[in-house]
């Protein structure tokens, strides 16, 4: 396409008495090589905008420069559609607004930024989305519990395709063994039917759903959109295609041989809230080894839960099943009397009703306390518990003690994914062998695009709760299938439709963005040869940082784009006594960062350079060097915080920066310049009151270590 | 894919209705966001961090935010509330009432308006720990980001410093409310919370005493865009703290008060220790409580807290809160349960874990059924509620549930349910 450039400088919001307009002007029509340029006093009101449509109308203006504010705001305003690209220059909050007026340094600044922009624009090539051949929207969910049953329901409903995959005989997972739910609805009084036989009856009557029983995965391969998928059934594999897949493989009770504190496996009247379920809903009745009905039940909460050695978390829905136990055991016989021992009652929300119940319930007790050991003696089991609420020890003898062993996630020490990925075969965990990534904003996202996490492998749950997620993941998968279809990116890079693209006649099979994309996007030929497979991609550009050969780019972001920006503003020689700072930054938390602190006109120094990228990840070590060598004096490189509460959107680019320290340093070493020159920070959005002691602390350290060699050479 | 697109209406621009919004129009729905405030972002919007992360909720917002901009398929109406609905699955109309914001689309956000407004008025978003000016941008991340003036304190045209300041012909003080009709095939109810009044617990004394804060108040003496950037001071004298109470249960789990566990407020208080910890390592800090309900892997967060020194958890009720006129100090006193002793112990400031009450509990609305506690059920017909206004709930559960509500609102297109 051949560009026609205009770009447009907005004077308002004091930009205009903080700058020389006429100076941006000469620059934009000069060192810019725009077409046109105009200004305006007003550029974001009806006649600002019209001189810029017109151009595009009349004058053939098809890439297009906003001097003017953040482009966070009035986004909505310079919108002049896909045929026209689009560049907005921050003369505001970055420049105006939080820098000296009518200040020589603050007219370089802007300037520099103008001809940032401009090569930016110019160099920037319209996307050619990613549609492969052979694309379906069929979903296939991984498990056929409850959470998994109301996903494929859920998404049959709306006319999806859906196969599932269970590995029992039987649909239904925990719950099918479940005698009753505990109360849902208000009053949370009355125990209630869990609902899933006629769950399991609508997938099963449901021509959209394909569903697989006594089988597994054998094997995934490909990519978001076209899935392979392999399943190996009692007799024999079959073979289906899938654009996403829900992983709702649940849970397990967590081994209750491994409570020997608590005398399981001593006495058969030592038994497991799953096997109190069991005996329920099998009709048996609660009964004692010798068939007795016991008088005295004792529950022990947290039987393996919250507790260091065994599972660090509370698994959330024992403490309501125990409850709802005891009622079967005193609606049964109502002379019986029941015993829970806790350390925390934990019925969020309305459940506390449920609890209250409990409560007034005269032959239910409920004791908060530490176990301290259960002694067996004879037919005869006794809990010792310490710390109680009366401040003493004391000890209750019962028939039949109930264990409330908690929730281990299925895919902690089972495999259930066997993905062809060079990554790995499984999902990475998070924690304790759950698979989600960005918990709190986007519960359903793993670190694989297209694999969704849902129910009980997510994060312990109650019936009630794995049913609501299981809509929801649902929602995820259809819309990856939606927005993959389109040949858009997903989370979180929304309308995104450009993909990496790889010049792969110098690639030397280094294999460092196979090994760095956090989403596992690239795997391997036989040779050895990295295998990209683009609709994994999260368009985060991590591999684009990663490639020493320089060799991966999207049409308008890559090394080039970057590069002339770089070459594209001021460096003084050091005669002039002006550092310059380039600071790469992430945009989706340090730019609006920066954003913040022009809206509160809070001043820094004029000489740092900002650069925002995707991700700090995605900056090559090769623009770093281009920049020292330049003459620029030091190098910030402000990311996301890392961790184990890692903030990074594309969950570990920040972190990499650290990791790719090693080669920067040779760089360094080779350029014969100070380690110091190149800082990495970790900024929070929230964190802009640091930004002006930060750059001033920095400019004043490099300053200290004296100007840049290679300035001016 | 052939996925039927139809046209939707969400209810509230907290963290619920944002998600649920941004979702269905990555579909290429249609969807009109109404929140009744000038701003989106709700609740969270207001909070320092979220738990157990420690991260800011700026962070997850603008990256909804950043997708409302890519995506024009979203319409957003602040200061409106709904008035109406009627129809069916399928076939809503939505009537929208929009208060007059006094500050037209011509607002360019440069601020003179505030350098030339005399009247001042407390920060709602501060909780009255700040002030703005009449005309004012509610906080840094308004979503829209346009001024608006409050009327309530705007003396009008007599006054009309603002309109002069301005040089867009941005301000307008005759502008009137506004009713629109909204056509939806499914409508998705996310009204949110408001904390519960603390003044009701007459026993806390709250409003007597400076020194005596609600939990929301204390994220924004947490926050650094907050009134104390970020300095954990007490009100009456702006000393830096060095014993404070964390008060769990203020109206949760009281017949009397909320009935109901308000789900978040245990391990939000333990987020809020984390704040006075990060803010003066040397503090001395108690928590009462009845029970430490930090459900799931939160778990973990509940370990981490713990091992700070100088912190305390009393397993007890607090009975009463008392002011020394003195030292503006607080006197708490609960029964500490675990050793049958009467427990009083003096602090520089205190803080009531106020619970979540639906922002529409004990109001009359259009929205759906509200049980005895004035939450809404999860929805029917083509009307589906979500987040806080549904139950208590942080903020992924809210999030899951505005993604499911999003699955069955599509399921409305066309008029099925």
């Amino acid at each position: 396409m051949d560009k026609k450039l205009g770009i447009y400088l907005c004077s308002g919001c004091h930009i205009g008495e903080c700058l020389d307009m006429q100076a941006l002007e000469k620059a934009a029509l000069g060192e810019c090589k725009a077409a046109v340029c105009k200004k305006h006093e007003f550029l974001c009101g009806r006649e600002g905008l019209e001189l810029i449509n017109n151009d595009i109308k009349s004058e053939g203006v098809n890439t297009v420069v906003i001097g003017a504010c953040s482009p966070r705001v009035n986004f909505d305003l310079f919108r002049f559609g896909d045929q026209v690209i689009l560049e907005r220059v921050n003369l505001r909050e970055h420049v105006a607004w939080c820098h000296k007026p009518n200040d020589e340094d603050t007219q370089m600044l802007a300037e520099d930024y103008l001809r940032m922009g401009a090569i930016k624009a110019v160099k920037i090539n319209f996307p050619e989305p990613y549609i492969a051949e052979g694309l379906t929207s069929k979903i296939l969910i991984i498990g056929g519990g409850v959470s998994g049953l109301t996903s494929a329901f859920s998404a049959a409903s709306l006319g999806t395709e859906v196969v599932l995959v269970e590995k029992q005989a039987e649909l239904g997972g925990w719950v099918k063994n479940m005698h009753r739910q505990y109360p849902k609805a208000p009053p949370h009084a009355a125990l209630e039917p869990t609902g899933l036989p006629e769950l399991i009856d609508q997938v099963k009557k449901n021509s959209k759903i394909t569903v697989y029983t006594s089988s597994t995965i054998e094997k995934i391969s490909g990519e978001p959109g076209r899935f392979e998928i392999t399943i190996k059934k009692a007799d024999g594999t079959a073979v289906e295609k899938a654009a996403s897949i829900i992983v709702a493989t649940g849970w397990k009770p967590y081994d209750a041989k491994k409570l020997e504190h608590l005398s399981f496996g001593k006495h058969p009247n030592i038994i497991t809230n799953v096997m109190m379920e069991e005996m329920v809903s099998s009709g048996r009745g609660i009964k004692t080894a010798d068939g007795q009905r016991p008088k005295r039940i004792a529950f022990i909460q947290c039987a393996g839960s919250r507790d260091p050695n065994h599972l660090p978390y509370c698994s959330s829905v024992c403490c309501n099943v125990s409850l709802k136990q005891a009622m079967y055991c005193r609606e049964q016989d109502p002379d019986s009397l029941v015993f829970v021992f806790y350390k925390d009652l934990r019925t969020p929300g309305h459940h506390e009703d449920f609890y209250r119940h409990a409560q007034n319930d005269a032959g239910t007790f409920l004791t908060k306390c530490e176990i301290t050991n259960i002694d067996v003696k004879g037919n005869t089991l006794v809990v010792n518990a310490a710390d109680t609420l009366l401040g003493k020890e004391i000890s209750v003898e019962a028939d039949l003690v109930v264990l409330a062993t908690g929730m281990v996630p299925t895919a902690l020490d089972e495999k259930v994914l066997h993905l062809a990925y060079r990554k790995g075969d499984e999902l990475p965990q998070l924690k304790y062998g759950f698979t989600d990534s960005h918990f709190i904003c986007f519960p359903y996202e793993t670190e694989r695009t297209g694999i969704y996490a849902s129910g009980c492998a997510r994060a312990p749950l109650d019936t009630d709760a794995a049913r609501s997620d299981g809509t929801g993941a649902a929602m995820k998968a259809i819309q990856c299938a939606d927005l993959i279809s389109r040949g858009m990116a997903t989370l979180p890079r929304f309308g995104d439709n450009t993909y990496p693209e790889m010049y792969m006649q110098r690639c030397t099979d280094c294999k460092r963005c196979t090994e760095e994309c956090p989403f596992g996007a690239y795997d391997e030929t036989a040779k050895g040869t990295p295998l990209p497979n683009p609709a994994r991609c999260r368009r985060c550009g991590i591999c684009m940082g990663s490639c020493p050969e320089r060799i991966i780019s999207f049409k308008n972001y890559n090394i080039e784009i970057l590069s002339s920006m770089i070459k594209n503003f001021s460096v003084p020689d050091e005669f002039e006594e002006k550092p310059r700072i380039l600071a790469f930054m992430c945009e989706n938390d340090a730019y609006p960062a920066m954003d913040m602190a022009g809206l509160r006109h809070i001043e820094y120094n004029p000489h740092v350079r900002i650069i925002p990228v995707r991700c700090i990840g995605s900056v090559n070590n090769v623009l770093i060097a281009d920049a020292l060598s330049g003459g620029v004096d030091g190098i910030l490189l402000i990311g996301c915080k890392h961790g184990d509460d890692y903030q990074c959107h594309f969950i570990r680019g920040s972190e990499l920066i650290g990791k790719r320290e090693g080669n920067l340093q040779e760089t360094l070493q080779r350029l014969a310049l100070e380690p110091e020159r190149i800082k990495a920070v970790q900024l929070s959005i929230n964190e802009y009151d640091r930004l002006p002691k930060l750059f001033s602390e920095y400019v004043e350290e490099i300053t200290e270590m004296g100007f840049n060699p290679f300035k001016g050479m | 894919m052939n996925i039927k697109k139809g046209e939707f209406v969400v209810v509230g621009g907290g963290i619920s209705g944002i998600a649920a919004a941004v979702e269905i129009a990555e579909f290429g729905n249609k969807v009109t966001l109404i929140e009744k405030e000038a701003s989106l972002g709700g609740r969270v919007s207001k909070m320092s961090l979220y738990f157990p992360k420690l991260c800011p909720p700026y962070c997850g917002l603008e990256i909804y935010f950043k997708r409302i901009r890519s995506n024009p398929n979203i319409q957003i109406m602040t200061l409106s509330e709904v008035a109406n609905i009627s129809g069916t699955p399928g076939n809503f109309t939505v009537t929208v009432r929009q208060s007059p914001r006094y500050v037209n689309a011509k607002c360019t956000g440069c601020n003179d308006c505030v350098s030339a407004c005399p009247v001042e008025r407390p920060s709602d978003f501060d909780y009255s720990l700040s002030k703005t000016k009449a005309v004012y941008l509610p906080h840094e991340l308004s979503f829209p980001y346009r001024y608006v003036i409050d009327d309530k304190t705007c003396p009008g045209a007599e006054c009309g410093k603002c309109i002069l300041a301005c040089k867009y012909d941005a301000i307008d003080l005759g502008m009137k409310a506004e009713s629109v009709e909204l056509k939806a095939d499914a409508v998705i109810v996310a009204t949110g919370w408001k904390p519960y009044d603390a003044q009701k617990l007459t026993n806390l004394n709250y409003g007597k005493m400076s020194n005596l804060i609600t939990n929301v108040m204390m994220e924004r003496l947490a926050a650094p865009n907050g009134p104390t950037k970020g300095e954990i001071l007490r009100p009456s004298d702006n000393k830096k703290v060095e014993r404070v109470a964390f008060v769990q249960c203020a109206g949760s789990r009281d017949e009397n008060h909320l009935p109901y566990c308000s789900a978040v407020c245990c391990t939000a208080s333990l987020k809020q220790v984390s704040y006075v910890k990060e803010f003066n390592k040397e503090a001395q800090v108690s928590v009462f409580y009845i029970d430490l309900r930090v459900m799931g892997r939160n778990e973990d967060f509940l370990t981490k807290i713990k091992q700070h020194d100088g912190l305390k958890f009393v397993k007890g009720k607090v009975a009463r809160i008392t002011e020394d006129p003195d030292t503006k100090d607080v006197w708490v006193e609960a029964e500490d349960i675990l050793s049958g002793a009467k427990h009083r112990e003096r602090f520089d400031m205190a803080v009531l874990a106020t619970g979540i009450e639906p922002s529409l509990s004990g109001e009359k609305t259009c929205l759906g059924e509200q049980d005895k506690y004035g939450f809404f059920g999860s929805g029917k017909d083509g009307i589906f509620h979500i987040g806080c206004c549904h139950t208590p709930s942080d903020v992924s559960a809210c999030v899951k549930l505005a993604n499911g509500a999003v699955l069955k609102a599509m399921q409305c297109v066309g008029g099925r349910a």
